[in-house]
């Protein structure tokens, strides 16, 4: 029974608690700007717009086109609940279930960019294609920055890897994890969340032709994803395991807000780089988790 | 002191791979410039007691890696009137790529290595022999006679680096000898920069490759 009420309290805390994000970016960019900028809770208005919005579908698309940002989003909230949440703990904790966690956000990636596939449009096709060649850097970035928390720790569950603060290479770590968020959630260097121009956006391409209830569940999903990396990346930088439960707890809400803030001032400072740089970036990206690796490794081994 | 050297070996490391990655020469020069810095003060913490034989040494490559250098580099960069590279012959991701695998296997190799004892944990034989590496890149994959400088001087850095294994053996005089080589060298190399830029109106070696009667 317990473990059924911790399910449903983590599934409404990452149902409700998620769309907060894109609005504290949203309010931020427009306070460092000087506007008043829309609500923070704009987001939910948004997805409750769109709940109750018909769906326009094209004569082509196959179910694959409702199932897709349907399966990317179960896989999505299962990610998020195998991430610990800090002194609570993960929900279900097991051997290298840190493996479970990259193949859930592959694929989520795989269900959204065959979800745009469907359409056969050709601007959707390009955004999938732009997203996936991407993901080719940020996935290994990834795969090296758990490794080194592995190798760190001598262990293969989330749970216990996030515990204490990545040591030496934390600040190297910590870099190359936020410019993987920064990739991964589609934030300014690398995408621009506020252009609707097709030949420039990777995720927003993608979702170019959802609309109603299948769109609202892929931006809901998109924001659950940017908590989920915030979460990595505070987990992984900040010693929680070390501080008492509720100066966990604080330091983590703490550590996500800044996160989230860091976003919305990249974002104000920084205007997208062109398409031919975004390679470069992101191999810098991996080569800074590499190296966190490198220090794990050859600090473990001394 | 083994800590110290450690952080200021790994901070040229990284620099190394800024060096590899930019396309901007005033940066390649920066990090030339900060590398050159930052072993330079090393002589400081290898030296357990301070004598101003040490410390002239030090304030002399701090002054001549740090300071005349790159402002020769940069008033030659200034002269010819460019500040990037546009087509290197090896691109910037897989130099990046090349100089961030060649960091890694000096850090593996520097392990077999069969180095004095009080050496083996420290970063100064793959510290070097990555540095070494970057110079080699960067002299082989770019175009500009400016970036192809700063790669000479960063072997340079690494050569010097492994120079400080020895430090006890080898008298500091020829340390002054190589700062004063080295500063000559540039110097002509900033002449020889003059030259093609009035020759050919641009910095890329490429031009010099055919000849012409």
């Amino acid at each position: 029974m317990s473990v059924f009420l911790n399910l449903v309290a983590r599934l409404v805390l990452w149902l409700l608690l998620a769309p907060l994000l894109p609005g504290i970016i949203n309010k931020f960019k427009a306070w460092v700007a000087g506007r008043r900028g829309p609500p923070v809770f704009q987001l939910y208005y948004d997805l409750a717009r769109l709940w109750r919005k018909g769906v326009v579908l094209s004569t082509l698309a196959s179910p694959g086109f409702i199932a897709g940002p349907a399966v990317a989003w179960v896989a999505l909230m299962g990610g998020a609940l195998l991430m610990p949440l800090g002194p609570a703990g993960a929900l279900i904790s097991f051997r290298g279930d840190m493996l479970l966690l990259i193949y859930l956000l592959a694929l989520a990636r795989f269900c959204t960019a065959w979800a745009a596939l469907e359409t056969g449009s050709a601007f959707e096709g390009m955004g999938a294609a732009r997203e996936v060649s991407f993901a080719v850097l940020t996935e290994a970035a990834i795969i090296s920055t758990l490794l080194a928390l592995c190798i760190q720790t001598g262990s293969t569950a989330l749970a216990t890897m996030l515990a204490p603060s990545s040591g030496a290479g934390g600040m190297l770590l910590g870099a190359g994890l936020f410019m993987v968020l920064l990739a991964e959630n589609c934030r300014v260097p690398f995408d621009d969340p506020n252009t609707h121009l097709e030949l420039t956006m990777i995720h927003e391409v993608m979702v170019l032709d959802h609309s109603g209830p299948p769109l609202a569940v892929i931006l809901h999903g998109a924001s659950v994803k940017l908590l989920l990396f915030s979460l990595l990346l505070t987990e992984a930088v900040l010693p929680l395991g070390k501080l008492s439960p509720p100066l966990a707890a604080t330091a983590l809400g703490a550590g996500v807000f800044g996160v989230t803030v860091g976003i919305g001032l990249v974002e104000s400072l920084l205007a997208r780089l062109a398409f031919r740089r975004v390679p470069l970036l992101l191999t810098t990206a991996f080569l800074l988790c590499l190296f966190a690796l490198l220090i794990a490794w050859k600090g473990g081994a001394r | 002191m083994n800590e110290t050297a450690n952080l200021l070996i790994g901070l040229a490391m990284g620099l190394n791979l800024l060096a590899l990655g930019s396309n901007r020469l005033p940066t390649i020069i920066w990090a030339m410039a900060a590398q050159g810095m930052a072993l330079g003060v090393m002589p400081m913490l290898i030296e357990p007691d301070f004598n101003w034989h040490v410390g002239l040494i030090v304030a002399a490559t701090v002054a001549g890696k740090g300071i005349v250098i790159p402002g020769l580099l940069r008033r030659a960069m200034r002269a010819a009137n460019i500040d990037r590279e546009i087509e290197p012959f090896i691109g910037f991701v897989p130099s990046l790529l090349l100089g961030a695998g060649g960091a890694i296997a000096a850090v593996a190799l520097a392990g077999m290595l069969p180095l004095l004892p009080e050496q083996a944990g420290s970063l100064f034989v793959p510290g070097a022999l990555a540095s070494v590496l970057t110079g080699f890149v960067l002299l082989i994959g770019r175009a500009k006679a400016i970036s192809q400088v700063c790669g000479y001087l960063i072997l340079e850095n690494g050569i010097y680096l492994f120079g400080l294994l020895l430090i006890h053996a080898m008298p500091l005089l020829v340390e002054a000898g190589i700062l004063l080589d080295l500063t000559v060298a540039v110097f002509v190399i900033g002449i020889i920069v003059d030259r093609i830029q009035r020759a050919f109106d641009s910095l890329d070696t490429r031009k010099l490759t055919a000849l012409r009667e």
